[in-house]
């Protein structure tokens, strides 16, 4: 339902204090289709967190168009920090942009229990690890049943073994509720993982360096050595190349 | 625990005071220095008359009046000039001004211009009170978090929402720096607000015992009045700062 098409013309963020000016886009194009898993890889300090802004509307400040293929998406966001409201309890945080619904709450207690955070529904934020805050801020973007989600690194800062089943949780719910995922990541292998795009961007300007359709089934991709194997093919990585 | 160990540092340093004073009043032996005791007493006569309540109310009740109308006025301006740049160049040097302006000008332009009643009373204390408030509150606002805001945009809060969960959460220190140090200052303007024009009042009250050289009344009049602002305080402003920091580490 909810195909995305960006074309920027330009973006370009002004001089201030002393930096000079940022020309992070120019004539850029991206077409996402429906219920697809696209993960952006690409250098820090590119424009990748940038992108995502501009697609969720929050920076309006540029040349070019975001077209959606429906009115109005419901857009979830997990951002590259989790922003949650420190006044609010996880709970609170994760059911406020939900409908004041019995089957909101159910589902977002749902989600927090399958997210090994059961216990810390009525715990403020601050109290909690940045990595259990960053699932609480997860468990909102995915409680909302997103038509796009939007993840800006969403599994830095967690263990391997969280990380991993978060992986499987995600692949999971997506499975269960197909939308459309945009998901940036400096880890290639997790992109193999779970997107069924890759688009390696490089510049500045950004620029579309590679575009790969990833061809594993589900069981190879849970499969480190194909998962490995896939990146040399297709990235041209060497093993350990990139982490 | 804690609060009672505050508690105790507070009473033993309050009874050190009362002690230095009932020796210097002992030594002196004047009228004008009275004793604790004769303070009492003159509270105990003036709350038998039924005048100390009525004039306490009364006060309370201008207090409230100014003190509502300079935090809602304040805040709402103050909130203006953070969030936008043109207010702020605009009406900060008013602010600037207002701030500067000796409390007892206020008053006497008010009553002059307005004429002896209670809303220029009222008007006169709120307007001393309003910059601080403004001030205040401008900090917030220019503070507030953006991350938040985007946040709260993309997750569809709407108005209200964004207000109750995100915005005034984010002021609520703010708004308890205003009204605390709000409430000092109003209490202490509403007395000379009174003294200047208002035939009641404890403001009105002290002058008449300034006149008579009635000391002790003056000193009840201050303690019962310190008493009952110390009793909001603790009872009021404390408690819901409390817990609109509960979430703190
Ligand atoms: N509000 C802003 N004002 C000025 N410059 C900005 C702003 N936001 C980002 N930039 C600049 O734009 C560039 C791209 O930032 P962005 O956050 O999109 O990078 P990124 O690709 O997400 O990097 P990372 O992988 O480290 O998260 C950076 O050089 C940054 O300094
Ligand atoms: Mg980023």
């Amino acid at each position: 339902m909810t195909a995305v098409s960006i074309e920027i013309a330009a973006k370009t963020f002004p001089a201030s204090g002393g930096a000079p000016a940022r020309r992070l886009y120019a004539d850029f194009s991206l077409e996402v289709a429906d219920q697809s898993f696209t993960a952006l890889l690409g250098p820090s300090g590119l424009g990748k967190t940038t992108l995502l802004n501009l697609i969720a509307g929050v920076d309006r400040d540029f040349e070019g168009r975001v077209a959606f293929s429906r009115e109005e998406p419901r857009i979830g966001y997990a951002f590259q920090s989790p922003r949650l409201l420190p006044w609010r309890t996880v709970l609170e945080n994760v059911t406020l942009p939900l409908p004041k619904t019995a089957a909101s709450l159910t589902r977002a207690l749902g989600l927090l229990t399958e997210m090994g955070l059961g216990d810390a529904a009525d715990v403020y934020p601050e109290r909690l690890s940045l990595g259990m805050q960053r699932r609480v801020a997860l468990a909102r973007a995915f409680a909302l049943e997103p038509d796009l989600l939007l993840m800006d690194e969403p599994f830095v800062s967690l263990d391997e073994a969280n990380a991993d089943r978060l992986r499987d949780l995600l692949a999971e719910l997506i499975a269960r509720r197909p939308t459309t995922v945009l998901f940036v990541t400096h880890d290639s292998r997790e992109a193999v993982r779970l997107a069924d795009r890759l688009v390696v961007l490089a510049g500045p300007p950004v620029r579309v360096e590679q575009d790969v359709a990833v061809t594993l089934t589900p069981e190879q991709r849970t499969m480190p050595g194909e998962v490995d194997r896939f990146r040399e093919a297709s990235l041209g990585l060497r093993r350990g190349a990139v982490a | 625990m804690a609060f009672a160990g505050r508690l105790g540092w507070s009473a033993l340093s309050l009874g050190v005071f009362v002690a230095l004073w009932w020796i210097a009043a002992l030594v002196v032996d004047s009228r004008l220095l009275p004793d604790p005791p004769t303070v009492v007493r003159a509270l105990v006569v003036a709350a038998e008359t039924g005048e100390l309540i009525f004039n306490l109310l009364v006060t309370l009740a201008r207090v409230a009046a100014s003190f509502a109308i300079a935090m809602l006025v304040g805040s709402a301006l103050g909130i203006l000039l953070g969030l936008s740049r043109t207010a702020d160049r605009l009406l900060s040097p008013w602010v600037v001004l207002f701030l500067n302006l000796p409390a007892l000008v206020i008053i006497i332009l008010a009553y002059v211009w307005f004429g002896l009643n209670e809303s220029a009373a009222i008007l006169a204390v709120a307007i001393n009170k309003i910059p601080n408030v403004a001030v205040t509150l401008r900090e917030g606002a220019v503070a507030l978090s953006r991350d938040l805001a985007e946040m709260a945009r993309i997750y569809r809060f709407g108005r209200w929402k964004t207000l109750r969960h995100v915005i005034l959460p984010q002021l609520a220190p703010f708004f308890a720096a205003a009204a605390r140090s709000g409430l000092a200052l109003v209490w202490k303007i509403v007395l000379v607000v009174e003294l200047l024009g208002r035939p009641n009042g404890v403001g009105f009250e002290l002058q008449s015992s300034f006149q008579l050289f009635d000391v002790a009344t003056i000193l009840a009049y201050a303690l019962a009045f310190g008493m009952i602002v110390q009793a909001i305080e603790l009872g009021l402003i404390q408690p819901w700062e409390r817990a609109a920091n509960r979430w703190r580490r």
